[in-house]
């Protein structure tokens, strides 16, 4: 989705606000949010793709202008609507009114430690061959999907070079809609600035992404290939 | 180093229920009011466990931070074959030091060199290597950050006050998969003598982010 959270190259928004010995959380509401977010993603009824579709879901003018805990319990009410858990009523009153709806899971305290080392891991195994290779000229595709993707604008239609292959993982565009984990191959693919920027930019500068397969084509036909 | 955790946190006990910084009723912010609303119904309703909750806060503000990424560098500085291996294998390089778990099961660590600097940046949303620097500083989240390192790093860098040489070439790793990144910087000069936990002591968050670099054993000794 081309939305306020696809910010690379946008300029504009000032100074960085960097503060000396920034707290942890900066509002005791933040902590509340942070962890609530945490405990009702560990539920199982959505993963963390779907959350971040749900932050970007939010329109640009109410993203580019809110705080990131303040976006993830925008999202955060949202989703536990979207999925039935809690009506719209109950958090204006502030009070449960409908039983619980059934989830897959209530976090325990004792199972944040580990849990929580040992992760959630996103590679998977893809049974097809790469397409790409380390060191192939790539272009990414130019596309505008209206769901989740992690294709920022800034890199669409350029051409960068292959230079690492990661494996696979866990396709987020789809995992984001409930459509399936469809893992795929993933790429580090670098661009000169000059190539996302034009020619005024610095030299000396790349930017990597990290792109799936389904993001790339080559960046010239292929003479005697077959491939799709 | 930065501290670990708010000294002036209060909070010691029943803190889901309400804070201790305002009476009761009209003082509180309206996103404290909204939030402690969302809060109530998600722990009547059994979704989540209020003790669940203060576990999280307190692991992510007093165990997770910057130190554990410091310790990776500064090993990696001592010892080139696990430099090595964090740079083949960032995950699992890091596990030998118990350096691991959610927000850091894919680490890409990119090393600094003269020619070379590494910067890495968030722009689709705030990915961050959370076992390796802890939560990110809102700075790392916001608009100004995300959307200036892609194309003009330059003038971030100099924002934090770091100067690299003009031929020294500037590469920016944009996080748009679970890869979490790392940056390892050079070793800072005259730092011969030193052990293990002092280099791990001249390690900052930022020089991990590229945003800033170690600092010297001078500096070290006044922080």
């Amino acid at each position: 989705m081309n939305g306020g959270q696809d910010l690379g190259g946008m300029q504009g928004f000032g100074a960085l606000g960097l503060e000396a010995d920034e707290p942890r959380f900066h509002a005791p509401w933040e902590r509340r949010v942070f962890a609530m977010a945490m405990a009702m993603g560990a539920t199982g009824t959505w993963n963390l793709d779907a959350s971040r579709a749900a932050r970007e879901s939010l329109p640009p003018g109410e993203y580019l202008t809110s705080s990131y805990y303040r976006i993830w319990f925008r999202a955060l009410e949202k989703q536990v609507q979207q999925h039935g858990l809690v009506e719209a009523g109950e958090l204006a009153a502030g009070a449960a009114m409908t039983p619980p709806a059934p989830i897959d899971r209530v976090l325990k305290a004792e199972e944040v430690a580990p849990l929580f080392a040992r992760g959630f891991p996103s590679d998977r195994p893809v049974e097809t061959p790469a397409r790409f290779a380390v060191g192939d000229e790539v272009r990414a595709k130019v596309v505008n999907p209206a769901g989740h993707t992690r294709l920022p604008r800034y890199v669409r239609g350029r051409t960068g070079l292959v230079e690492r292959i990661h494996g696979g993982f866990v396709f987020p565009d789809s995992n984001a809609a409930f459509a399936g984990e469809a893992p795929q191959w993933l790429y580090t693919v670098r661009f000169s600035a000059i190539e996302l920027w034009g020619e005024d930019a610095d030299p000396g500068l790349t930017v990597s992404v990290n792109a799936f397969e389904s993001y790339l084509e080559p960046a010239r036909a292929v003479e005697g290939t077959s491939r799709a | 180093m930065a501290q670990d955790h708010d000294s002036h946190d209060r909070h010691d006990h029943h803190h889901h229920d309400h804070d201790h910084d305002h009476p009761h009723g009209s003082e509180l912010s309206p996103m404290d009011l909204r939030v402690r609303a969302l809060e109530s119904i998600l722990v009547e309703k059994g979704y989540v466990d209020p003790a669940t909750l203060d576990t999280l806060i307190e692991t992510y503000e007093t165990k997770v931070g910057p130190h554990n990424g410091a310790r990776v560098v500064a090993r990696a500085w001592v010892d080139p074959a696990f430099k090595a291996r964090l740079l083949q294998d960032g995950s699992a390089a890091m596990r030998e030091l118990d350096v691991g778990g959610r927000g850091g099961e894919h680490m890409v660590v990119v090393e600094n060199t003269p020619e070379e600097h590494n910067l890495v940046v968030c722009t689709l949303c705030s990915c961050y290597p959370w076992p390796v620097l802890g939560l990110p500083p809102v700075w790392y989240k916001s608009p100004p950050y995300r959307s200036r390192a892609v194309i003009d790093p330059r003038g971030v860098l100099a924002e934090f006050g770091t100067v690299l040489p003009a031929e020294t070439r500037i590469r920016v790793w944009d996080s748009t998969a679970e890869l979490r990144y790392m940056v390892l910087p050079m070793r800072p000069p005259g730092t011969e003598g030193l052990d293990e936990a002092a280099l791990a002591d001249l390690v900052t968050r930022d020089a991990m982010i590229g945003t800033g670099l170690p600092l010297s054993p001078d500096q070290g000794a006044r922080a």
